[in-house]
């Protein structure tokens, strides 16, 4: 290539490169143990429709615009929508998954500490979309 | 080139003709024309933004209609045509050719624009530039939703057919002495990012025109009350706009490769790397575009995949920036305008890609997807990157279309500011983002954080909106009332480069 020597530019693609399989692999690793769902999860069905969140526990108790949950237990989410394209997020916790018409997602976690956190919706879904927020309460159990 | 406004001739005979710098003229104006009503949008939205609560406008509506608007006039109608501008001015004379393969096609692609344009804006849709159904089916406003696909689906076909025009100018038109490999690095952008067109366009005018009978009810492919899919739509969607990022930035990247070898007096540190490059991303850009769905409920395996997909395009992009770097080093560098945003958008490139790779490792994406960091993230790309070494171009090319000179101190001014105002609403948003603040809100809680970091956003843009004002009023004065340009070397950097400009007025 060209009448000098290129050996810089590969010795960089070469870094490149290195770079970016070391970050692929480390996000690879991350991701295959958040995928997991303990067995043991609690299940709650959240329902994103134009502009609120429900939740359902696995007792049946329906929760609008606030959900309760423990210290020390995992929760799985079972995403529906009943409308058009949400996304269930708590930011703090890292949670985020759409709520698709016609299909359920899940998505889980645990939270470790009391605490009050903001739940919102990430994905446009039309004219109240900035205000489709909610409030998760985190408590120790009682 | 074109010395408009030193031989006038009246607008009509530019209007109607087909000559590749007339079209590339009315490309150019078209297109920044859009520029800056798609950026006065955007003024309105960090204006609204600057507090919580409504500021100047009234309903959300609106303000979802803005940034709809916003967003598809900047991508569709400023970046896109530009890069047609300046591919129209420029690849026939660097294949030494007397025009584009097909003239008349050439302007047809051109009258698409307007309409189009007149479209998107009487619409006003208010479903973002994706278009998401079942949104868009089922609760998008009427004809504005309609008016909106209409105007996409005009510009898909103009895109199509000055992508055939292209790929033909530079494959079957270019002189016999010239082997491909001797085409200049600009015209290679142009060929690449045609073939990308090509490939993925018509996917998105299948996926339009399912979407245009799913809102008549006639049939339910996206809509899930009849059995449809509204990831499918997604994944039509990204085939066609992941590798449209790519068409997006290879001509600018292009751009910049024909003003740093200039302004370096250096040849280009490696032509084929450059040329590989852009093969290779234009091939690669096709095997990421489900990076933007990793929160839809993929498998685990589709999400690797596509995470390795996203970051194979890496080294590519990273190719460029070392060529850049490599023909600036030991150059005898000139600082003059173009060469000056240029460089700046090298910078902003390396720090937008940067974030990209955040986006593309699968876990960090859940934090950022949808929030402000993402547009962050792309706004470093159309604005830091594509934007910048448009405006490049434009200060370059000017003396060749006009006859005269831009004023140079204000060519830095408007450099410098807009640089600052980019690093201050761009950089912010990438925080923001991480402080969780979603993209597409009218209105946001009053978080302390994020009320201070939408300020320096709205600050950063309204510096931008100033150094954007002095631009115009330069090249306004200075294409009327500007000194005469030596057109052999308007920017004293001594020597013709590639081929010969020729300084005449075509007539056709
Ligand atoms: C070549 C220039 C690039 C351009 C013009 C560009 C443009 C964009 C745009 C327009 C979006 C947002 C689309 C939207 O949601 O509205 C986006 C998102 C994204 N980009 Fe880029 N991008 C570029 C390069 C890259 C690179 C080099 C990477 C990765 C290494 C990357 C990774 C991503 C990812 C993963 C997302 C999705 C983020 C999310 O929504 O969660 N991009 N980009
Ligand atoms: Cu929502
Ligand atoms: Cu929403």
């Amino acid at each position: 290539m060209g009448g000098h020597s290129n050996w810089p530019e590969w010795i960089y693609v070469g870094i490149v490169i290195a770079l970016m399989t070391w970050v692929g692999a480390e996000a690879w690793e991350a991701e295959r143990l958040v995928e997991h769902v303990p067995e043991d999860a609690e299940t709650i069905i959240v329902t994103g429709q134009q502009w609120f969140w429900t939740f359902e526990h696995e007792d049946g108790t329906k929760e609008i615009g606030e959900l309760h949950v423990e210290t020390g237990k995992a929760y799985k989410f079972e995403i529906v929508s009943t409308d058009v394209i949400h996304s269930f997020n708590i930011h703090d916790y890292v949670v985020l998954m759409d709520a698709v018409p016609g299909r359920v997602n899940t998505v889980w976690f645990a939270p470790d500490a009391p605490g009050v956190h903001d739940i919102q919706c990430r994905e446009y879904c039309g004219l109240i979309h900035y205000n489709m927020r909610g409030t998760l309460y985190v408590e120790d159990p009682a | 080139m074109v010395l408009e406004l030193q031989k006038p001739r009246p607008i009509w005979q530019i209007m109607f003709s087909t000559h590749h710098t007339d079209v590339g003229l009315l490309y150019l104006i078209t297109s920044l024309g859009f520029l800056f009503l798609g950026g006065s949008l955007a003024l309105a939205i960090r204006a609204e933004l600057f507090l919580p609560g409504a500021q100047i406008i009234t309903d959300s509506m609106t303000f979802n209609r803005i940034f709809t608007v916003h967003g598809t006039t900047l991508i569709f109608l400023f970046i896109l045509p530009f890069a047609s501008a300046v591919g129209n001015y420029y690849v026939p004379i660097m294949v030494r050719y007397k025009d584009m393969a097909y003239p008349k096609l050439n302007a047809i692609a051109f009258w698409m624009i307007p309409p189009s344009g007149a479209l998107i804006w009487l619409g006003f849709a208010d479903f973002t530039w994706y278009a998401t159904p079942p949104y868009s089916i089922i609760s998008a406003p009427g004809p504005a939703a309609d008016m909106w696909i209409f105007g996409l689906k005009i510009l898909g076909i103009s895109s199509v057919l000055g992508a055939i025009n292209f790929v033909v100018t530079i494959l079957k038109c270019k002189h016999p002495d010239m082997s491909i490999g001797q085409v200049p690095l600009l015209a290679w952008s142009y060929l690449s990012s045609s073939l990308i067109i090509l490939v993925a366009i018509p996917t998105f005018a299948a996926a339009l025109l399912m979407l245009l009978t799913d809102r008549l009810g006639v049939s339910g492919f996206f809509n899930p009350a009849m059995g449809g899919d509204p990831i499918a739509y997604a994944h039509l969607f990204w085939f066609t706009f992941h590798p449209e990022v790519y068409v997006l930035v290879i001509p600018a990247i292009g751009m910049m490769y024909e003003i740093i070898p200039r302004f370096s007096r250096k040849p280009i540190y490696s032509y084929n790397s450059g040329i590989f490059a852009f093969v290779l991303l234009s091939i690669v850009g096709f095997s990421s575009w489900a990076h933007h769905m990793f929160a839809t409920g993929m498998s685990f395996t589709e999400k690797t995949v596509f995470m390795v997909g996203t970051l194979a395009a890496v080294p590519a992009s990273a190719m460029h920036v070392f060529n850049f770097i490599a023909t600036m080093w030991n150059g005898r560098i000139k600082f003059s305008t173009p060469m000056m945003w240029s460089v700046g958008g090298i910078a902003l490139f390396f720090g937008a890609g940067a974030g990209g790779v955040v986006n593309s490792a699968m876990p960090l994406d859940f934090s950022t997807h949808d929030t402000y960091w993402v547009v962050g993230h792309f706004h470093l790309f159309v604005m830091g990157t594509i934007a910048f070494g448009s405006i490049a171009f434009f200060y370059y090319m000017f003396p060749y279309v006009t006859g005269r000179m831009y004023n140079e101190t204000m060519g830095k001014i408007h450099f410098v500011m807009s640089f600052i105002g980019t690093i201050l609403v761009f950089f912010t948003q990438h925080v923001l983002g991480l402080y969780g603040m979603p993209r597409r809100i009218f209105d946001y809680p009053p978080i302390p954080e994020w009320i201070a970091m939408n300020q320096i956003a709205t600050v950063g843009a309204m510096i931008i909106g100033v150094s954007m004002a002095i631009f115009l009023a330069n090249m306004i004065y200075s294409s009327g009332k500007g000194k005469l340009a030596n057109t052999e070397d308007p920017f004293g950097v001594g020597g013709k480069y590639y081929y010969p400009f020729e300084a005449k007025n075509p007539s056709h």
